[in-house]
């Protein structure tokens, strides 16, 4: 890797993923590329993509994933504790206050009816996005039936993840490797 | 450690590496066993998950939250570290072999396999805050509103999720 500065000190690693963590609303993953990428010049856009790609593959939230593997190639263990400390420390902070607000004002008519209005909002984003994620399997009917077999067994068989996982990824994996 | 933290971990723990679609494919094993622990009832769990949405962050935020209702601040920090730190630690292990293993054929049929997993977890989060969250007709044109609202145009999210709670709010749903 060439990069023109000297690696990212732990408060520099801290405080990168601080913004990306206080100001990605929705999704952080765009906001992290800009400033990993353009921003910051820690990685350059094909090694970030590269990056991307392993922490899809591998299991666990993607960005924190991001954190702890771009903080440790630049500082170590100590430097993916300070990158997700960053991403991750004001966020959760908020969330508790908003929640410790809700759970003391809940009773409050106005407070109840306008988080039932939040919460089917917050239910519809979740329909587009899967919507817009099956929108590309269409042309697939094995992995349409895949999907399809996943969401029952999820949400009206109300099985178990593990087991689900363990026999869909089975059967997706055999596919995708025989079309090889 | 009390024995609520003690499973919370444990939950918490094995969700991290069942994450294999990002936080909203884990959805609903979340829900689920909130439910089957006694944490909460599933309406309480959409209601947490819209919290985490209105909150900047990553999306995994209703982890916290979760921790938070069943015990408190340590709740949401024991939830938080078992959900980060094993699938964090695998990530860490893992970087620097990376380079080796992602042309193989064999990475990429799994990653490939997995993606229709994904959506169809994806789709039963949806099925399941929908259940949870449509209570008559108002709350059900919300739903239909913020989804068509995401696919068709370019608003930030925010600004569905602010309509929805003004509109509850207003006493109009």
């Amino acid at each position: 890797m060439q990069h023109p500065e000297s690696p990212p000190t732990l408060a520099a690693l801290f405080g990168g993923f601080f913004w990306i963590g206080v100001l990605g609303f929705g999704g952080v993953l765009p906001l992290a590329r800009r400033s990993i990428v353009e921003q910051h010049r820690w990685l350059s856009a094909a090694e970030f993509t590269d990056l991307l790609a392993l922490c899809q593959f591998l299991p666990g939230p993607n960005i924190v994933n991001v954190s702890v593997a771009l903080g440790g190639r630049f500082r170590g263990p100590s430097g993916s504790v300070a990158a997700v400390a960053g991403l991750l420390g004001a966020p959760v902070a908020i969330v508790l206050v908003l929640g410790g607000l809700y759970g003391r004002y809940a009773n409050i008519a106005a407070v109840a009816h306008g988080f039932a209005g939040l919460t089917a909002a917050a239910s519809g984003l979740v329909l587009a996005t899967a919507l817009r994620l099956a929108g590309p399997l269409r042309a697939r009917p094995a992995s349409l039936a895949i999907a399809a077999a996943g969401c029952v067994a999820v949400a009206v068989l109300r099985l178990p993840l593990l087991p689900v996982l363990a026999v869909l990824a089975g059967v997706g994996v055999t596919i995708e490797w025989r079309r090889r | 450690m009390s024995h609520t933290l003690t499973v919370l971990a444990a939950v918490f723990a094995e969700l991290s590496l069942l994450a294999v679609g990002g936080a909203n494919a884990l959805l609903p094993e979340m829900q689920r066993q909130a439910a089957q622990h006694g944490w909460m009832t599933p309406a309480e769990f959409a209601a947490l998950f819209a919290l985490a949405q209105a909150a900047p962050g990553p999306n995994m935020l209703v982890v916290a939250l979760v921790g938070w209702h069943v015990a408190g601040l340590a709740g949401a920090l024991v939830a938080t570290l078992a959900f980060i730190a094993p699938a964090g630690l695998l990530t860490y292990t893992v970087a620097g072999l990376w380079q080796r293993f992602r042309e193989a054929d064999w990475r990429v049929a799994i990653q490939a396999g997995l993606t229709p997993v994904t959506v169809g977890l994806v789709m039963g989060a949806a099925v399941l805050l929908c259940r949870a969250s449509i209570t008559g007709v108002g709350t059900f044109l919300v739903v239909l509103a913020a989804a068509a609202a995401l696919l068709v145009t370019r608003l930030h999210p925010l600004w569905m999720l602010a309509a929805g709670a003004a509109l509850g709010a207003a006493g109009v749903l």
